[in-house]
């Protein structure tokens, strides 16, 4: 069935089973972004432990990819030092814009490369996004820099 | 002449396509309609055949496309049963003819600080934000009807809502989301007693019922072309003759002048004073074509084929466990338009899944979040009818969301 690259169990599963989801103090930066065309809305917050991001937490309402996406971001830079969760939000986002043309490094990416799939569907793009974009955002308000903030295409 | 859908759905080739392996179940003309071949062919023949300027050639094609484009004109006003052609203002859509009232509407009415104009919380955000930016440019208060928990306006209020502070009520005649027709009378009624002007969107109820204008007594209806088997970029807003010809212009340029020197301008009188420019004028004539092909099927025969097919999509949609219906539940007082929650499941996810498996839904805010947010949730999951929806395309949407629930389950 064509939506098998789109629902992966790993995106199903961390859904249902959403890792480190809920607001938690205290941080060092907290960002919300919508998706102004479907209503979806996420809070991250990020606390910073000199070069590391200590822990994300974060609550939204939205579809499966974006609550997954939100799950898988958790768990993969929860712990990690500023130059590395760069390197993997950048994978993250050019796995997303590729249009399912990019193979993704599951060294980098771990349960992110289950979102592969999304990218073949322009529409949903823009959900798999949303949680990093506010990362990205809370970040730099904690005083990290992940990375320029790339023009999402969707 | 009895409904044969059949015969109908033979007059719209896109009905033939598959989606993703599936014969495609169209669920979705709330948000646009599909177009039959009368229409797309009547566009064809101006293109290639007709094609000039309106209103401004003494040539051969510009005289015929102007004949055309003010032919369209005719057959709309009659379509909704207005006094005279010049009543009729060709738009670009539904939400230019709420933004030609804001401004030249609002202008006319001179608002104030202490003047109030009155909404609905199940209205399109087409027809919350124009009336906003025209309070905050004028000092006005908006003010609004709430919402039953069964989808109705709750009008329990209604003589404190429209008071003799009230300038204008602007309310949906059939909602996008809960598909309620709001009988608007006592509405009306109670406006005229002070002298408040009405305004009615009706974007959902002029494609799928018979629209009287003069029987419903309101000053202003908008409506738009491509939710009504024409092309996009082509709406109409109509209005009282007297009150647009009171009105001052809202874009200004060439075809709504009387006559300009440098040092000033008169205007024509409606509805050229309101179209400015270049009109879509293919558009005009498709939609010309579609109140043809509507008014040949009869709106009472397409409202009806609707009811019943509204009445078999409830009863099978409510059947169904985890499924929360959000309007009324019963097809009185409601058209073809269902919005629903799966639980569990985001209406993104529903629509992905429902893709997949040939049947296109609406899912999201459908541009009406204060309406998603008096139920509480951020989004619904829509299916929408109209004369070539079938009950096999009901039972197809049931089916896929028996596999909703398998992925998800």
């Amino acid at each position: 069935m064509l939506l098998d690259g789109l629902y992966q169990e790993i995106i199903l599963d961390h859904y249902k089973h959403p890792h480190g989801r809920g607001l938690r103090d205290p941080f060092g930066g907290e960002a919300h972004h919508v998706n102004p065309t479907c209503g979806d809305e996420v809070t991250v917050r990020v606390a910073v432990d000199g070069v590391n991001i200590s822990d994300i937490s974060y609550e939204g309402l939205g579809c499966s990819i974006s609550q997954a996406s939100a799950s898988v971001l958790h768990e993969l830079v929860t712990g990690k030092d500023a130059a590395t969760v760069a390197g993997i939000q950048e994978a993250f986002v050019q796995l997303m814009q590729g249009r399912g043309q990019v193979e993704p490094d599951e060294d980098v990416l771990g349960d992110g490369v289950a979102f592969a799939g999304v990218a073949k569907f322009p529409a949903r793009v823009k959900c798999a996004l949303l949680p990093w974009m506010a990362f990205q955002d809370a970040a730099a308000r904690a005083g990290v820099d992940v990375g320029a903030s790339p023009e999402v295409k969707a | 002449m009895t409904f044969d859908v059949a015969r109908i759905r033979a007059d719209f080739p896109i009905l033939d396509r598959e989606i993703n392996g599936h014969p495609l179940v169209y669920l979705d003309s709330a948000n646009t309609s599909q177009k039959p071949r009368q229409v797309l062919e009547i566009m064809r023949q101006h293109n290639e055949r007709h094609n000039g300027n309106v209103s401004r050639s003494v040539h051969t094609l510009g005289t015929e496309a102007t004949s055309a484009y003010e032919g369209a004109r005719a057959k709309i006003a009659s379509f909704v049963n207005a006094a005279t052609p010049d009543e009729i203002v060709f738009t670009k859509n539904s939400t230019e003819a709420i933004n030609l009232v804001a401004y030249a509407g609002g202008q006319h009415l001179n608002l104030k600080p202490g003047d109030e104009i009155v909404v609905s919380e199940m209205e399109h955000h087409s027809n919350i934000v124009p009336w906003q930016l025209l309070c905050e440019r004028t000092g006005a208060t908006l003010r609004w009807f709430g919402v039953t928990d069964d989808g109705r306006l709750d009008e329990s209020n209604l003589d404190d809502l429209v008071n003799e502070r009230t300038k204008l009520v602007s309310i949906v005649h059939m909602s996008n989301v809960l598909g309620t027709i709001n009988d608007v009378s006592r509405i009306v009624a109670r406006a005229r007693q002070v002298g408040a002007l009405v305004m009615l969107d009706c974007s959902q109820s002029v494609p799928h019922l018979p629209v009287d204008v003069r029987a419903l007594g309101v000053d202003f209806i908008a409506f738009t072309g491509h939710k009504m088997l024409g092309p996009t970029g082509i709406g109409v807003l109509w209005g009282k003759y007297e009150l647009l010809a009171a009105m001052p212009p809202f874009l200004a340029g060439g075809s709504m002048i009387e006559t300009v020197t440098m040092q000033g301008t008169t205007y024509a009188p409606p509805p050229a004073r309101f179209e400015a420019g270049t009109p879509p004028i293919a558009e005009a004539i498709g939609l010309g074509a579609a109140v043809d092909y509507l008014t040949a099927i009869g709106m009472e025969n397409v409202h009806q084929h609707e009811q019943d097919i509204t009445a078999y999509a409830l009863k099978a949609l409510g059947d169904m466990p985890g499924v929360r219906i959000f309007g009324p539940s019963t097809p009185d007082g409601r058209g073809g338009t269902l919005s629903f929650a799966v639980d569990g499941v985001h209406p993104h996810d529903v629509g992905q899944i429902l893709d997949a498996q040939g049947v296109e839904v609406r899912v999201g805010h459908h541009c009406a979040k204060p309406t998603c947010a008096r139920f509480g949730v951020p989004a619904t999951t829509r299916a929408s009818f109209y004369l070539y929806t079938t009950q096999d395309e009901v039972d197809a949407l049931v089916q896929g969301l028996d596999q909703v629930r398998k992925v998800f389950g």
